[in-house]
């Protein structure tokens, strides 16, 4: 079993995928069950603290807004602990969403800087698009370790 | 049971930075409730389309649709608070537009803010509580004359200062730095008991001002607590004679600046800045001690210099500090230093808070700094127009409480 993390880490359908073929999906599910509770389009995680943002500065200095320091305090040590990556560009909304483009940025920077396998996809827009882009997932997920077949 | 403000909340990055409780908190101090408007997936998707401003964070097109729903009617609030993360540029734009798109849209309060994870409830109290005091009070700042005999006191954070008023006059005044909250007051007030003639028992009302608003204002009974946007504003317009129409009103104060967008004597879009100490009166009090000579002899002196001949541009006070005294080593005048301060502060609260509101002519510039002429006119300089310093306008917060605290007179 390989811990795949996804982007956008909002995304259950990602999540999904990655758990069908025998994986563990790292994204905002896991990373804020502790911390949300309850679910919505703004649910606002309030257990988040001030000392989140501090935590994040591992990943980011000082200067960068306490916003993409505090989501890097969430995503930070699940990208330093994933195996595999899947990465989906210029998502739809309603597919995932992590609500902050300098986040986003960094994340799939500190990604690709890992040297870990990553597929790198652009969201679908048509049913042949979307049945190619759930084949290419289901290649990349079967050629991890430790997978399984759906 | 009164309801409670509905003030919607537009916000990027607050719940990642750990402020929401802040903001939460700050709400619930003064009676408030602020909440997220509805929006469909729809609206976020089309956001920005009739606005105008394509971004690309996803939580950015959430804000924009959210005012849009504001302005169109299909969300209903008593006032706005526009929050996002401090050195976030895009979130800027968004955060300025939106004020303006908002401001020009609706007739809602609006105040904008860019936080870090260390705002605290405290910093954001007064901004809320002139929200709900311009949701809440139109009734009360819709007042233009004073009546009857009332104490109006501002419990600065440099000075306390009193003012009473007889009938739409000013009888009495007292001024004196701030010490002990209260002990402060008690002399503020027999300075100005003494000017009028008055004995303490002749008050009908009093109102309270400034950062000891609630201690004082607690301690002596006051018949109004009231922070200092909507009072200061209140008072400029009052002192200035210009209560109908626009006004900008802009305090620089010893420990933060504001600067109000009037209308009709109401404030509609605000800021309050403190985070940077080279933008405040206190830079000028160090400026006047390192001269050698007294805050009041500063601005006639400053007239006196040209400013451009010294480099002197610090958001610190202590960077501020060290080119005064490098522009002193190398041998510049004093008046030519003077007058680099002035221009320094002036051109920090230009740079720093007067984009973020709708300059309106007449400028009016009130608290202890309007004293500093050298100020005033850098900042007439910057602002390309005349800058109104009403008589009294030192004692703003105070003019503008004893003002509205005649609305507590109990008649008969």
């Amino acid at each position: 079993m390989a811990k795949v993390f996804i982007y956008p880490g909002t995304s259950l359908i990602l999540s999904d995928l990655v758990s069908r073929f025998g994986h563990r999906p790292l994204g905002s599910a896991l990373s804020v069950r502790e911390k949300v509770q309850t679910a919505g389009l703004d649910s606002p995680p309030l257990q988040i603290t001030s000392e989140d943002p501090k935590k994040g500065l591992r990943f980011a200095a000082v200067e960068v807004p306490s916003g993409v320091r505090g989501r890097m305090s969430l995503f930070g040590p699940q990208i330093e602990e994933a195996d595999a990556g899947i990465i989906i560009q210029d998502a739809d909304l309603a597919f995932g969403c992590m609500g902050c483009a300098r986040t986003n940025e960094l994340v799939r920077f500190l990604l690709h800087r890992r040297g870990i396998p990553i597929l790198e996809l652009t969201y679908p827009h048509s049913d042949e698009e979307g049945v190619r882009f759930v084949a290419a997932i289901r290649e990349f997920l079967s050629s991890l370790a430790g997978g399984a077949s759906a | 049971m009164t309801p409670p403000v509905r003030i919607a909340l537009l916000a990027c990055g607050a719940e990642y930075s750990g402020v929401m409780p802040e903001i939460y908190e700050a709400a619930r101090q003064v009676e408030a409730e602020v909440f997220y408007p509805d929006v469909t997936l729809a609206d976020v998707r089309s956001a920005g389309r009739g606005f105008g401003l394509d971004v690309h964070s996803a939580d950015l097109k959430l804000m924009i649709a959210r005012a849009e729903a504001l302005v169109e009617g299909r969300a209903e609030a008593d006032a706005v608070f526009i929050a996002t993360c401090f050195r976030c540029a895009e979130a800027a734009i968004v955060r300025n537009e939106l004020r303006r798109y908002i401001h020009e849209g609706s007739r809602l309060p609006v105040v904008s803010y860019s936080f870090t994870e260390r705002t605290t409830a405290g910093t954001l109290l007064t901004r809320m509580e002139a929200l709900v005091t311009i949701a809440r009070r139109r009734a009360l700042l819709a007042r233009e004359r004073q009546e009857g005999i009332t104490l109006g006191l501002d419990s600065g954070s440099s000075t306390t200062k009193a003012i009473i008023m007889k009938d739409n006059e000013v009888i009495g005044t007292g001024w004196r730095p701030t010490t002990q909250v209260q002990q402060s007051a008690e002399e503020v007030i027999a300075l100005a008991l003494e000017e009028s003639g008055l004995r303490r028992s002749e008050i009908e009302a009093t109102g309270v001002t400034g950062y000891g608003r609630f201690l004082l204002g607690n301690a002596i009974g006051a018949d109004l607590i009231q922070e200092e946007l909507t009072v200061n504003s209140k008072g400029a317009v009052y002192l200035a004679d210009r209560q109908h129409g626009f006004a900008t009103v802009i305090d620089i104060g010893g420990m933060d600046n504001k600067a109000i967008t009037v209308q009709d004597g109401i404030p509609g879009v605000f800021t309050m800045g403190g985070i940077c100490a080279g933008a405040s009166g206190r830079f000028l009090e160090m400026t006047a001690k390192r001269l050698g000579i007294d805050i009041t002899e500063l601005g006639p002196l400053a007239m006196k210099g040209m400013g451009r001949n010294v480099p002197m541009n610090s958001y610190c006070i202590v960077f501020g500090t060290q080119s005064l005294v490098n522009a002193l080593a190398a041998g510049n005048s004093p008046e030519d230093v003077a007058a680099a301060a002035c221009h320094s502060v002036a051109e920090q609260v230009y740079e720093q808070q007067l984009q973020e509101v709708d300059i309106r002519e007449p400028v009016i510039m009130v608290g202890g700094t309007s004293l500093i002429s050298g100020l005033v006119h850098a900042m007439g300089e910057l602002l390309q127009t005349g800058v109104v310093v009403p008589r009294h306008s030192q004692f703003i917060g105070a003019v503008g409480s004893a003002l509205l605290a005649s609305g507590f007179i109990r008649k008969g």
